[in-house]
């Protein structure tokens, strides 16, 4: 972690704790991943123990703890979504990448991830790749999505 | 008229009144109701998560359901606690909460403590639960060598969590990810054995379910298979009260008593899991004799009466003065008392002195000489009041862990808190200020700190004026002092000094606490003075959350004091040269007590004086590893004509004995120890001593038979009436008072009930006194042949010379051999590597231990603990002695280190 980043990070908050979910995103940037070493420095540096900082950190999906494919895949699993068929749409995407939700494909090209709520229930199901939304999915689109994914 | 603040209520039709601000929970304890609960931990504010306290409460025609531990009473409440409905309810909450519960634990099977399981079968749950779900179990985690942790078990309830978190401030137990993927983790999921836990246990004492137990079968059996002897842990000075768990005449586990007014049934690695020592196999069980070069069994009377005749040969001989006494700070209040009083009323002589000489001998020279009265000022629970707490040479949270509670609680609610210490100590990384001085430059930077308190008109005038004298020395001295000087004296920076003095003078009232590192000096008395000039300096006397707070090593360091088992002073610290006071003990014990002081044990154990003593009775001592420089101990210790060691086991100062007695541990007796906040307490017989061993009193009074002047008493009760009688301070203390309640003295009469804050009002003395204090280096300091400076203490999970806590396996697992801490820059210039091992020679000797590269340890300075025998750290210790005090220089000596191959 740049030194500067992680001061100007620091001064926005009265409370240095209070730093610990940007400066998770900044070591995930970093990584592709939070770090066990991380963890700890992070602790040391908030003035939390591992344990806090890996209870904030396992909380939230959007942090994994563990190396990854290039790109993640996250299908939203909570009520609307999986209402409207999430379910069908996480099997499609296991069985086209050949591998179970939250691991990564031999490639390392994909992980799949369920998710909870994404945040946009007017397209459930919904996908999220990075930044981009996708939905409302319906098993079918998948091929054509993977395939936009892998040349995109 | 009632008060307003009074709320009246009533649980289960039956009216009561309690404080505003009660919950519903505790409302319904006080009238022994048991309403059912499981996240609920006592000490902690509510987070109702469980809702297994779910009651039926009617109010202004409405009727809810309530979870008693979180809803404050208010007035015309109507509770029903067995309501069909709030019963129902329950019963659902734990079927909800059995679907993650394995069902081997249902009422049918052994539940052990299981609270879920009791509460199961108080509802009617017999068949498990309709909701068990299918999950993969979790393997076992038995990584831990004291702790076993099995999650099939865990309900979420969090009280680990908070055990770890909030009560003892470790924070290595939490919760990761959420809702049903929940789980409680150690750091960042590894595995328990291998994370940043240490051991203190809380969470066992707290998980209803046995999710984290301890390992063995204690946890399986059912309630009632034990019988629960409430007593005090033998370790260090907190006096922390616990519960000995004795089936079939052994201590089968140690539990939490939440009634400890020391420690609210928190404990440490070592007064939760150092039992085992008790039943060990190496408990001395026979008198031994020594015959040729070895030992054999004797009978009491043929031991006893060879030590009666040996001790009256050598005072025939050489006189009453030729025969030493060392008395135990492991013992109780009444063995230390009979251990005097045999010193000075049977065999007369004031040769009689314990191992606070080698730890707080200067805590008693110096406060007696400003207040009068050689004790700590305040208790660990008026800690909490304080504003800025200052903790000076004291690793409080390895050598004091329950003392060191507190001060987290202060540090997370953001109370500034200094620390004086050459180490980077976990205080020392919780510290707003760290003042990380060279060894033994303690008395410059307080002076220091004195300097700029006075030069910046910190100081409390009103205070200094009418309570206090000798302002003016003092200051003359303190002046010589400025923080430029006193920074470079300790290696620091001079503006981190006046932060810490002006964080100590400012924020009132503001504690002190120290140990070792301010009193095993050449300059211990003079530094514990500069202690008390600060704390009379800014008014920080007489009142809760200030104070200066001496940290006792041992259980009853403080009692062994208070007995008399000093060579200087009588029971109570009454003076030796006073006529009417030697005449009130003289009429009771029937028996001239002599006038002239006698020696203290570094001087009986020290060569200057080698043959003054010619018979030593030495109880509950390892002298030989305790005493500084070994070589010159052993020396000493086998030209006596007469050495007797009463132990528990056959320690190596017992190996040099002629006759060695066989005495009871702390769970095989009855007495008081006295802990570090002055606080009389009782311990209790829980088991039978192994073979033939006595307690320590019971072998005194059979001795004193022999010796022409009998001892007689029952029970140890009556020898603390004797005590009160005797001993002002300890006037009002009585075994029927102690059976319900701890009291801290001075507790002069039987209505008193006792005092948690010295000096409210005035001190002993009259007014409280400064003293001048000037620093003076170390007796031996670094030099091109010895360029280290080596220093010594303790570690979290042994305790001194290893004879209890290395018999208890567990503890000995967690730190099992000796060890050398050295600065990575030191280790990498001598090539030194983690592991390696490596010799630190002294002028005294040398010892080979593994080095551990340590940052906080810092360059220059290398660590090391005096519990092992293999390393024994004493070997290279310097026996120079404070003028004052008599305590060696444990802290500082010189020493190179040798890096070996392998």
């Amino acid at each position: 972690m740049k030194e500067e980043t992680v001061q100007q990070i620091l001064s926005r908050y009265a409370h240095r704790r209070s730093a610990l979910l940007p400066l998770l995103h900044l070591c995930q940037e970093e990584a592709g991943y939070v770090t066990p070493e991380a963890i700890g420095q992070l602790g040391e540096r908030l003035g939390l123990s591992p344990t806090q900082v890996a209870e904030v950190a396992t909380f939230y999906d959007m942090f994994r703890l563990k190396p990854g494919g290039r790109r993640e895949i996250w299908v939203c699993h909570n009520l609307s979504c999986s209402l409207l068929g999430a379910e069908e749409v996480v099997r499609r995407l296991e069985e086209r990448l050949g591998v179970k939700a939250g691991e990564t494909t031999p490639d390392g090209a994909f992980t799949l991830r369920r998710f909870e709520c994404l945040a946009a229930c007017e397209i459930a199901p919904v996908i999220q790749v990075g930044p981009d939304y996708y939905g409302p999915v319906r098993p079918e689109d998948i091929d054509a999505l993977l395939e936009r994914l892998r040349n995109g | 008229m009632r008060d307003a603040s009074t709320i009246s209520l009533t649980i289960d039709s039956r009216p009561t009144m309690v404080p505003q601000g009660t919950t519903l929970l505790d409302a319904a304890r006080s009238l022994r109701i048991a309403i059912p609960t499981l996240c609920q931990v006592p000490s902690l504010p509510a987070q109702p998560g469980c809702r297994v306290c779910l009651v039926q409460v009617a109010q202004d025609g409405a009727v809810h359901l309530r979870t008693a531990c979180s809803t404050p009473v208010t007035e015309g409440m109507e509770v029903l606690t067995e309501a069909e409905e709030a019963v129902n309810a329950r019963t659902f909450v734990l079927e909800m909460l059995l679907a993650d519960h394995p069902v081997d634990c249902l009422p049918e099977e052994r539940g052990g403590r299981c609270e879920l399981h009791a509460l199961a079968k108080r509802h009617h749950l017999f068949s498990g639960s309709r909701f068990a779900r299918q999950r993969a179990p979790f393997p076992i985690d038995d990584s831990h060598p004291l702790i076993r942790m099995d999650l099939n078990r865990c309900i979420l309830c969090r009280r680990c969590v908070r055990a770890c978190g909030e009560i003892q401030g470790h924070h290595v137990l939490g919760i990761a990810e959420r809702g049903d993927r929940s789980v409680v983790i150690a750091d960042d999921g590894k595995p328990l054995g291998e994370s940043t836990c240490v051991s203190c246990g809380e969470c066992v004492a707290y998980c209803p379910t046995g999710a984290l137990a301890e390992k063995g079968p204690a946890w399986n059996e059912e309630v009632g298979a034990h019988q629960a002897i409430t007593t005090i842990c033998p370790y260090c000075g907190c006096g922390c009260q616990l519960d000995l768990h004795v089936k079939d005449g052994q201590v089968v586990t140690v539990g939490s008593n939440f009634d400890g007014p020391a420690n609210r049934g928190s404990l440490c690695a070592k007064g939760r899991f150092g039992f085992q020592f008790i039943h060990s196999p190496d408990r001395l069980t026979m008198p031994l004799i020594l015959e040729g070069s070895g030992f054999r069994e004797a009978t009491w009377e043929e031991a006893l009466d060879l030590v009666a005749a040996g001790l009256r040969e050598i005072a025939a001989r050489h006189g009453a003065d030729a025969i030493g006494v060392a008395a135990s700070a492991k013992a109780t209040n009444e063995e230390n008392y009979l251990l005097q009083k045999l010193a000075r009323a049977v065999l007369g002589t004031n040769n009689v002195d314990h191992c606070a000489r080698l730890c707080h001998a200067p805590t008693g020279t110096a406060l007696l000489s400003a207040f009068g009265s050689p004790a700590g000022t305040n208790s660990f629970a008026d800690l909490e009041e304080a504003e800025a707490l200052l903790v000076v040479g004291s690793n409080t949270t390895e050598q004091h862990p329950i003392a060191a509670l507190p001060m987290k609680r202060l540090v997370a609610r953001g109370v500034p808190l200094i620390v004086i210490d050459p180490r980077r100590i976990e205080l020392a990384r919780l510290a707003t200020v760290h003042l990380a001085i060279r060894p033994g430059t303690d008395l410059a930077v307080l002076n220091g700190m004195a300097h700029v308190i006075l030069e910046e008109g910190l100081w409390d005038r009103t205070f200094v004026q009418d309570r206090t004298e000798g302002f003016e020395a003092m200051q003359e001295t303190a002046r010589r002092y400025p923080p430029e000087v006193a920074a470079s004296i300790a290696g620091i920076d001079p503006e981190l000094l006046r932060r810490a003095a002006r964080l100590y003078a400012t924020r009132r009232p503001a504690s002190i606490y120290y140990t070792m590192g301010v009193t095993q000096h050449t300059s211990g008395h003079q530094t514990v003075l500069a202690l008390a000039n600060l704390a009379l300096l800014t008014g920080n006397l007489g009142k809760p959350g200030a104070g200066i707070n001496p940290l006792r090593g041992q259980n009853n360091v403080q009692g062994a004091c208070d007995m008399g088992a000093l060579p200087d002073a009588l029971p109570g610290y009454q003076s030796l040269d006073d006529p009417n006071v030697r005449e009130r003990f003289e009429s009771v014990w029937g028996r001239p007590v002599p006038k002239r002081p006698g020696l203290a044990l570094t001087q009986i154990l020290g060569r200057e004086r080698q043959g003054a003593i010619r018979g030593l009775y030495l109880v509950g001592e390892n002298a030989l590893l305790a005493e500084p420089d070994m070589t010159e101990t052993e020396a000493v210790l086998r030209s006596l004509d007469l050495l007797v060691v009463q132990d528990l086991f056959l320690t190596e100062t017992a190996r040099l004995a002629h006759v060695v007695l066989p005495a009871a541990s702390f769970a095989e007796k009855d007495g008081t120890f006295t802990n570090t906040e002055r606080r009389v307490q009782r311990i209790r017989k829980a088991v039978e001593p192994p073979g033939q061993a006595m307690a320590d009193w019971q072998i005194v009074c059979a001795l004193s038979r022999r010796l022409g002047t009998p001892m007689m008493y029952g029970h140890p009760g009556e020898i603390m009436a004797e005590i009160a009688r005797l001993v002002p301070i300890y006037g009002g203390i009585s075994y029927d008072r102690l059976e319900s309640v701890s009291l801290q003295w001075p507790c002069p009469h039987r209505d008193h009930p006792g005092t948690p804050v010295l000096y409210a009002n005035r001190f002993p003395r009259g007014r409280g006194r400064f003293h001048p204090v000037e620093w003076l280096p170390p007796d031996e300091v670094p030099d091109s042949d010895f360029p280290f400076v080596l220093t010594t203490g303790r570690t979290l999970f042994q305790y001194h010379t290893g004879t209890m806590s290395r018999r208890s396996d567990g503890l000995h697992l967690l730190e099992p051999e000796p060890y050398i801490e050295v600065n990575p820059i030191d280790a990498d210039r001598l090539g030194a590597r983690e592991g390696q091992k490596v010799a630190v020679v002294t002028r005294r000797g040398q010892i080979v231990a593994k080095t551990r590269v340590e940052a906080g340890t810092p360059p220059g300075v290398i660590f090391t603990t005096f519990h092992f025998s293999e390393a024994p750290a004493n070997r290279l210790t310097n026996p120079a002695l404070d003028p004052v005090a008599l305590i060696p220089e444990f802290k500082v000596c010189a020493a190179r280190l040798e890096p070996l191959n392998g």
